[in-house]
């Protein structure tokens, strides 16, 4: 069997996964976010927390939770990291400094998990587990609360309220991600990835002499890292590490864990708002849009264009040999196209429109089909986009889910989409008009911007991944790509919550004659094209200079 | 405003609680049950899936080793061992630069991209390298098959197999240096071949370590 059809019978194995856990799964994410029982464990956190999970929220309130919960989280995270020559359980580690710990704890927080440091010789037992594995839950768990909300905002009327923000986000963690979080972990170890807290110890090698290892608890942070679109690896090499992802089997399991919570949770949205027909349209655009950068990205991948490439005979620099090229490029699209970045082969590496197509699936700002909640939260925004789109072109007042998409919504969708291009292109254009930030660069030409163009496409749309040659962990950009993370995490969830907000007051519209049909294939294309126009007129003229310079030379 | 910053404040102590009780669930308990588990039902896989041979550990199979000659004067580089079948290049392969009272294993890829020169110099040394590596007399390697995953470094650095092709490339020569028959080892490569899982997962790969402890046992037998 050649590779190419090898790979296809993959990507058919991981949709024929995503299939047949697809309603289930999303059945089940409605039912307990829209569940009124309290589990006894719930009851007793809420209490102890002083919080009532029976109170419902306006939008407001509901940002007031999201905000204190993650600035809680930043300060945590920051202070366990330059705690850590103190802490027990660190190996002796010394203290990380402190950009880095700003820039790592900003990083974990708002999901992104882009990582200026070596996991394995900076961060010990405490940080990894007690800091860092605990945002991958709860920062995922946060997403999903945030989409959660907005499509309440569709399904409500006449009350403006969201529901509320500590029992979206205690049921997200404990009913959703630690369960499925541990049955992943121990799949994962089944094929081999580590689990102990052996610490640094030496093994013996085969021709003599030791290796020295830092053994810890991978797998529990493997698991969740794929499945909260995390992205931050226990080792520097992150998915490619044997340890993290040891056979063909856990690339494929890693990428089911990526990609299962948020395409479930389009039939979780179509199951809140009545119409599971709704859910499938959303599902159609992300599965196109998904499905067609597979196919780019495994034909740039084979076709293996490039000078160094072409010398090699393939494309396999940067690239496992248990993966390869096919289980690469799957991985690939699929950890930037969700909010993920965790990587099993380095994308600087890629041939140059291979690069370029990792890039474009961040810019779409992943949405297809995205991050944990905000894969779904940003589709929907392009939804009443492309619904106001369809409305011009007939002359009706847009409406979508029986809610009117007047000027309040639009503003607040337009505010949505125009934060993560300004902070990606204003950033890039900054590091390199300014003397010192190109110097971080480690490939010289189109791909040095790409370097740059990459590390705030990543940072500001939540990814994580890199075109690792860059050098970032330096004061510059670790403030800004902190910044970026910041930025692009926090103000998008100000606009989804307020929009959420005016959609759950507003008196439901009648479905008439004249009401788009959003349930529909077409309007499914329709999505598909706003998103790629839309990102295409914003983008274009830094993919030419960079990727498509590099692809096409 | 006295009950907006109330609201504040309390909103603040909550977000606090919440993440303390959820740090205990997901940073705490959590980790510390499934690596009970896994150590009671698969401490082998959970603790590194280290091989042992003769009696002592050798390493994991999971994990790249090289099989070099030790450095003499005035070499940057330790040249390779061929006795043994080698691995992929690993030039991306970090040292530690902090906490450096360690030598820890560290993991890691070039990042060179596909238009480097750099890259490209890179890649066509290797090539010469394993071409006059594995050329024995009368039996030479042409550049053509020389496969890709010879003369590219890995993501991981730590790479542990080879492709088959590579594999059966360097049969003559791990033939040769090791006096031993051609087909006994190229029976070797064969039987530790492994195909794609289920038939259709990843790539076919040969486990380096694990075809030279089979080397070893091969060698000591005769």
């Amino acid at each position: 069997m050649g590779s190419v059809l090898a790979g296809v019978l993959q990507l058919l194995a991981l949709i024929g996964a995503l299939a047949l856990v697809h309603a289930p799964a999303g059945g089940y994410l409605a039912k307990v976010y829209s569940s009124r029982r309290h589990l006894r464990a719930e009851r007793w956190i809420y209490r102890a927390i002083g919080a009532d999970p029976d109170t419902e929220m306006r939008w407001p309130a509901y940002l007031r939770g999201v905000l204190a919960f993650s600035v809680a989280g930043v300060l945590f995270l920051y202070l366990l990291q330059r705690l850590q020559g103190v802490l027990p359980g660190s190996l002796g580690f010394s203290p990380v400094n402190p950009a880095q710990s700003f820039n790592t704890a900003v990083s974990f927080v708002t999901n992104t998990n882009w990582q200026s440091y070596y996991g394995e010789q900076t961060m010990g037992h405490v940080v990894q587990t007690a800091g860092l594995a605990v945002q991958n839950f709860v920062s995922a768990a946060v997403g999903m609360a945030v989409a959660v909300a907005l499509v309440r905002g569709f399904a409500r009327s006449r009350s403006g309220e969201l529901g509320n923000f500590w029992a979206d986000l205690v049921r997200g963690t404990l009913r959703v991600l630690v369960p499925a979080a541990v049955l992943g972990a121990l799949v994962l170890v089944a094929c081999g990835v580590i689990q102990n807290f052996s610490g640094i110890h030496e093994v013996g090698q085969f021709p003599g002499g030791t290796q020295q290892w830092n053994g810890g608890a991978v797998a529990s942070q493997e698991a969740i890292k794929e499945l909260g679109t995390n992205g931050g690896g226990y080792f520097n090499a992150n998915s490619a590490h044997p340890f993290e992802n040891p056979t063909p089997f856990s690339n494929l399991f890693e990428i089911f864990l990526i990609l299962v919570i948020p395409f479930s949770l389009t039939r979780t949205f179509g199951l809140m708002v009545g119409s599971v027909r709704q859910g499938y349209a959303i599902l159609a655009a992300m599965a196109a849009i998904w499905l067609a950068f597979t196919a780019l990205m495994t034909a740039a991948e084979f076709s293996h264009h490039g000078p160094a490439l072409q010398a090699a005979g393939g494309a396999m620099e940067g690239k496992e040999v248990r993966f390869g090229v096919g289980g690469s490029a799957l991985f690939a699209v699929s950890t930037t196209l969700t909010s993920t970045g965790a990587v099993d082969s380095f994308h600087s590496s890629y041939t140059g429109l291979g690069g370029g197509v990792a890039m474009l699936g961040m810019m779409l700002g992943e949405i297809a089909p995205g991050g944990t909640g905000s894969g779904l939260y940003g589709m929907l925004i392009m939804a009443v986009i492309a619904v106001f789109l369809a409305g011009l072109m007939v002359g009706r007042t847009p409406e979508y889910l029986g809610k009117k998409i007047g000027a309040r919504e639009m503003k607040l969708a337009a505010c949505y989409i125009l934060v993560t291009p300004a902070l990606v292109l204003v950033l890039t254009a900054a590091s390199l008009a300014l003397p010192t930030p190109p110097h971080s660069m480690l490939n010289p030409g189109a791909h040095g911007f790409s370097e740059v163009l990459y590390a705030y496409t990543s940072a500001a749309n939540n990814n994580g991944s890199a075109f690792a040659g860059l050098n970032a962990d330096t004061d510059w950009f670790n403030t800004t790509t902190g910044l970026a993370m910041l930025l692009g995490r926090f103000l998008p969830m100000v606009f989804v919550l307020a929009l959420a907000g005016s959609l759950a007051a507003q008196r439901p519209v009648p479905e008439s004659a004249g009401t788009l049909r959003t349930g529909k294939p077409l309007f499914a294309g329709l999505l598909v094209g706003a998103i790629l126009i839309i990102t295409g007129l914003t983008y274009f003229p830094a993919l030419a200079l960079g990727p498509l310079a590099e692809g096409l030379s | 405003m006295n009950t907006s910053l109330t609201g504040k404040i309390r909103s603040l102590g909550a977000g606090l609680g919440a993440l303390l009780i959820l740090t205990l669930v997901t940073g705490v308990l959590y980790p510390l049950a499934v690596t009970g588990v896994a150590q009671l039902l698969l401490p082998g896989r959970a603790g590194g899936s280290e091989i042992r041979a003769d009696g002592r550990v050798v390493g994991s199979s999971l994990i790249a080793q090289s099989y070099t000659l030790p450095l003499r004067k005035g070499q940057e580089t330790a040249p390779p061992d061929l006795r043994w079948f080698q691995g992929r290049p690993a030039a991306g392969l970090g040292t530690n630069t902090e906490n450096t009272r360690y030598h820890l294993l560290l993991s890691g890829a070039t990042n060179l991209a596909a238009d480097n020169k750099v890259l490209v110099r890179r890649v066509e040394a290797a090539k010469a390298a394993v071409v006059r590596d594995n050329s024995v007399p009368g039996r030479p390697v042409h550049p053509a098959d020389v496969p890709a995953d010879a003369v590219t470094s890995s993501g991981s650095g730590l790479d542990p197999d080879i492709s088959p092709e590579y594999a059966r490339l360097q049969t003559n020569r791990v033939a040769a240096r090791n006096h031993l028959p051609v087909p006994e080892v190229a029976r070797l490569v064969h039987d530790h071949t492994e195909g794609r899982t289920l038939g259709f997962l990843g790539e076919p790969r040969v486990n380096v370590l694990e075809l030279n402890i089979a080397l070893e046992e091969l060698a000591a037998r005769r």
